[in-house]
């Protein structure tokens, strides 16, 4: 039994009207959610003072809170993470002017876990902290923001050059999709947004991408052989052809990151989640998206005409 | 069509595996906690390891394999606890002078090591310790450049009779000297272009004076910031080998920064005050009952105010040499030589006073942040160095001192923390902690435990759904998933490449991924079929035509990670490089490997249909397909 029926007749294009207003309709929406509601950024971009500490027995956040408020730390914010055993505190950078304990920003952290020492009766563990100082903060917001639009660039030039500009606005167009959508999500649900959900968003447009690309060499490999120039025709059946592909690698993959989800617990929760919808995403991307703006471009048979030795070309030839 | 590769391909494919497992290999041998034992100027002998083995035994604690090697002496333990309880055993036992750093010591057979097999590196985020990011303070640092160019300047035109009104500093870069008449002017200038090629010099006149105006040149500037970096970098390395780290970096990031790490410190504070301080010496005398008000400072020392007269009668710049040490009643001291200089001028002054209470004043040069609102209201971070002098002895001078002489009345902590300070020298330019990152040791344990759970159950289920989906092909694609990972680990050996959690996470993603070139494979291998291929041709078909579509969708993959890696830091770029690595071994199993595999069991011979699944239905024949 196949997962996959092997006879399905997908008319990905015929619909492309309804998915492309839904899609519209979907972008408009998680770009009015980011305007909305912005970013919970993480302490990468924000600055400020991190500390996760371990207790032995269950703790009240609230109890915590109150010990921290009674040694000066007013803004500091307590919630629990993963059991009700491990607390995160966070200290934003305008706490530390008031803070009189220490005399250089970066060592609250030892600070708040001396407080929490003292006001508990079993040994408070440090698990981790960390400090990050404003100029570093912004100045990895500005390098978060660069090394999004740089993969973008990069791809453009590169499927250009492999394929066609028409193909190469067309990947980007597509990724765009995949990035606003991924962003949209991390938004909308308030998921911590730091380094490694930035690392997971550029995974997801390396990973989207991979999934296009085979669309697009699929599409190429037809437009050139068939002797049809019915554009929208090549391209639904080179669609069906990559179908079960397209199918069976994002599962695998989604298999994967469902195991890194669930065994990695909170700390990777933002990570393995963005890379979750975007996988999923990606997958929704390739076979319904990416294609409309081939058509929308109007893709023929002359831009893949081979001017050019290709050498995937010969090497196919039985 | 035969599907048989030639025998030297067999050979290659299979040779490659073999190394690939031989340089995996030492990732399975898990490392020992040991304790690393070196002295500062002579080698550790036998009496030296018998001396802290003795003390062991002694405590009752369990320990094995002490040996000495090219570094020292070594001792392993069986757990992280006994490691930590010994250090401060032993370090009581064999007292000053040994340093002796936490390490891990590699169980690899010899003969692996003999092929110069190694472990990956374990990044801080998975065994711990602390990450610092240091900034240098170059502004403070070009100043103080311009201050004793000044000097020098000032000096000179002096010794050359040169008549000067006024010289000044006037920015981070520029020095301003204003002359009465061109005469001098003229002369001074011949002077400092022949003396300061790093300078550039212009010449106005303003109000009837006469005035150069000296700037640093762009390539000297440049210059001076690298020297400062690299000073810099001398003194920490120089202050984090004093810590007892096993391997510690201490590399630059950009113009002005250093990255430390320093994996298994669990003494976050101490590490700081090691890093950030730069100290100084002063000694001095106690004033005179008499004494007028502005000629001594009142200091606090052990409850009660002593007065300290502003005389320096020496010089911290004049100690030669200093450690700690346990005087005979086991009481901490610090052990303080002197040039030969100071040893005069301090012998001198002792004599002189006889039965006066002598006080030394520990002076710290620290920085720390301050928050001050801007033009617009918002609070911005500064940095501001300050002084603090504390006063860290006061006794009464019983002799005449000579050049080597003791400090006592300390703990034991501020015995090692003085000694180490002094020695560790001073920064060239002051440096602040912009970013700061602790891993506790536990959370780097289960990181490691959660990262390899997680890679056993993806790869688990990639492979029952593999299994399912593409029956004996099936086996083949997950077989070299399985030498994939093999791969990658090796790889990463090999350029000893640092593993990190997301790092663990990337080779999760390349599991689910990497089955991608084999399932583009068996997809069109599948079609052939259906397409009305013999099953021998359909399987050269499938392998040579997905070929072209694997190579470009992975190009891609690999320039976002490349991206990825030259942008990101730190976890990060742990992340983008087991992802490029990943990609790049997988083309090899998934093409190579798994051809080998399916040649082995398929060709050569006649087949009738090939288990790889339901096969597609016919194209339709009325589709572009139809030529």
């Amino acid at each position: 039994m196949a997962l996959i029926k092997n006879d399905i007749d997908f008319m990905s294009l015929k619909v492309r009207r309804v998915t492309g207003s839904l899609s519209f309709v979907v972008i408009v929406f998680f770009l009015i959610t980011i305007a909305v509601k912005g970013f919970q950024l993480g302490l990468d971009f924000t600055a400020g003072t991190l500390i996760e500490v371990g207790y032995q027995e269950a703790v009240n956040p609230d109890d915590v809170r109150r010990q921290l408020l009674d040694n000066g730390f007013v803004d500091a914010t307590v919630a629990t993470f993963g059991s009700d055993r491990d607390v995160l505190v966070r200290l934003p950078v305008a706490d530390m002017e008031t803070s009189e304990m220490s005399d250089a920003a970066s060592s609250l952290g030892i600070e708040v876990l001396e407080v929490l020492s003292a006001n508990s009766s079993t040994p408070v563990e440090l698990r981790r902290s960390e400090f990050v100082g404003p100029r570093v903060g912004s100045e990895l917001t500005e390098q978060a923001a660069l090394a999004v639009l740089t993969a973008m660039l990069i791809i453009m030039v590169y499927v250009a050059v492999r394929f066609q500009y028409k193909f190469g606005v067309s990947a980007v167009a597509a990724q765009l999709h995949d990035v606003i959508v991924v962003l949209g999500v991390i938004s909308l649900f308030e998921i911590s947004f730091d380094l490694t959900t930035l690392a997971a968003l550029l995974a997801v447009i390396g990973y989207s991408l991979n999934d296009t690309i085979v669309v697009f060499d699929r599409v190429r490999e037809n437009l050139r052989i068939a002797r049809s120039s019915d554009t929208e025709y090549i391209i639904n059946h080179s669609l069906n052809q990559v179908l079960a592909r397209s199918f069976v690698t994002s599962l695998t993959t989604l298999l994967a990151l469902w195991a890194m989800f669930i065994v990695g617990g909170e700390a990777i929760y933002s990570f393995s989640l963005s890379l979750i919808v975007g996988v999923s995403v990606g997958f929704f991307t390739s076979l319904f998206i990416a294609c409309n703006f081939l058509m929308y471009f109007k893709v023929s048979k002359e831009d893949v005409a081979v001017l050019v030795r290709d050498d995937s070309e010969l090497d196919s030839t039985p | 069509m035969l599907n048989k590769f030639p025998l030297w391909k067999n050979l290659m494919v299979v040779g490659i595996l073999v190394l690939a497992f031989i340089y995996a290999l030492p990732n399975l041998y898990p490392d020992d906690p040991a304790l690393q034992i070196s002295h500062e100027n002579d080698p550790i002998t036998e009496v030296d390891l018998g001396m802290a083995t003795d003390a062991l035994r002694a405590a009752d604690m369990g320990w094995f394999g002490d040996e000495i090697n090219s570094n020292g002496g070594l001792i392993r333990f069986a757990n992280l606890e006994d490691q930590l309880r010994a250090k401060a055993l032993i370090e009581q036992t064999l007292g000053s002078g040994y340093i002796i750093a936490l390490n891990l010591a590699p169980t690899t057979p010899g003969w692996l090591r003999a092929m110069g097999a190694s472990k990956m590196n374990l990044g801080l985020d998975l065994q711990g310790g602390v990450h610092f990011l240091m900034e240098i303070d170059m502004e403070a640092a070009l100043t103080r450049r311009m201050e004793n160019t000044l000097s020098t300047i000032r000096q000179e035109l002096r010794a050359e009779r040169i008549r000067t009104r006024q010289m000044s500093v006037t920015g981070t870069d520029s020095i301003e000297l204003r002359f009465d008449d061109e005469a001098s002017r003229t002369q001074a200038r011949s002077l400092i272009r022949e003396g300061y090629v790093d300078l550039l010099v212009q010449a106005r006149e303003r109000d009837g004076q006469f005035i150069l105006d000296l700037t640093m040149t762009p390539e000297s500037i440049q210059q001076m910031q690298e020297d400062t970096i690299a000073a810099n970098q001398t003194t920490i390395l120089s202050r984090v080998d004093s810590l007892g780290v096993s391997e510690p970096v201490v590399q630059r990031q950009g113009v002005n920064r250093l990255v430390v790490q320093l994996p298994g410190v669990q003494d976050t504070a101490q590490a700081k005050r090691i890093l950030q301080r730069i100290a100084t010496l002063q000694f001095h005398l106690e004033a005179d009952v008499g004494a007028a008000a502005n000629s001594y400072t009142v200091y606090d020392y052990q409850g009660q105010s002593i007065r300290v007269d502003n005389d320096v009668i020496l010089q911290g710049d004049r100690i030669s040499n200093v450690r700690s040490a346990l005087d005979q009643y086991g009481q901490p001291q610090v052990v303080i030589n002197l040039d030969a200089q100071g040893g005069e001028q301090f012998n001198r002054v002792t004599r002189e006073n006889i039965g006066r209470p002598m006080d030394i004043l520990l002076n710290e040069t620290r920085t720390r942040s301050v928050f001050r609102p801007d033009e617009n209201g918002v609070l911005v971070e500064e940095q501001e160095s300050y002084e603090e002098s504390r006063l860290i002895s006061h006794a009464v001078i019983r002799a005449a001192l000579g050049r080597e002489f003791v400090i006592t009345g300390l703990s034991q902590r501020e015995a090692n923390d003085l000694s180490l300070l002094i020695r560790s020298g001073a920064l060239a330019a002051p440096m602040y902690f912009v970013e700061e990152r602790t891993v506790g040791p536990s959370l780097g344990q289960e990181n490691i435990e959660q990262g390899a759970k997680a890679v056993a159950i993806g790869y688990l289920l990639v492979t029952l759904f593999m299994l399912y989906y593409y029956r004996l092909f099936g086996v083949a694609a997950v077989t070299a998933l399985a030498i994939n990972v093999v791969l990658l680990a090796a790889i990463m050996s090999i350029i000893s490449a640092t593993l990190t959690l997301p790092g663990i996470f990337g080779i999760v993603l390349t599991i689910g991924m990497a089955v991608d070139a084999n399932v583009l494979i068996f997809s069109r291998i599948r079609e052939e079929i259906a397409a009305g291929l013999s099953p021998q041709s359909a399987i050269d078909s499938g392998f040579s035509r997905a070929f072209g579509t694997i190579i470009d969708a992975n190009i891609t993959t690999f320039l976002v990670a490349m991206v990825l890696f030259t942008v990101g830091s730190g976890p990060v770029k742990g992340f983008a490089i087991t992802l490029m690595v990943g990609i790049i071994t997988s083309q090899f199993s998934a093409i190579m490997v798994t051809r080998l595999m399916i040649n082995t069991f398929y060709g050569g011979r006649q087949i009738k249909s090939l288990s790889i699944g339901p096969s597609i239905k016919a194209l339709p024949t009325d589709g572009p397909n139809t030529i």
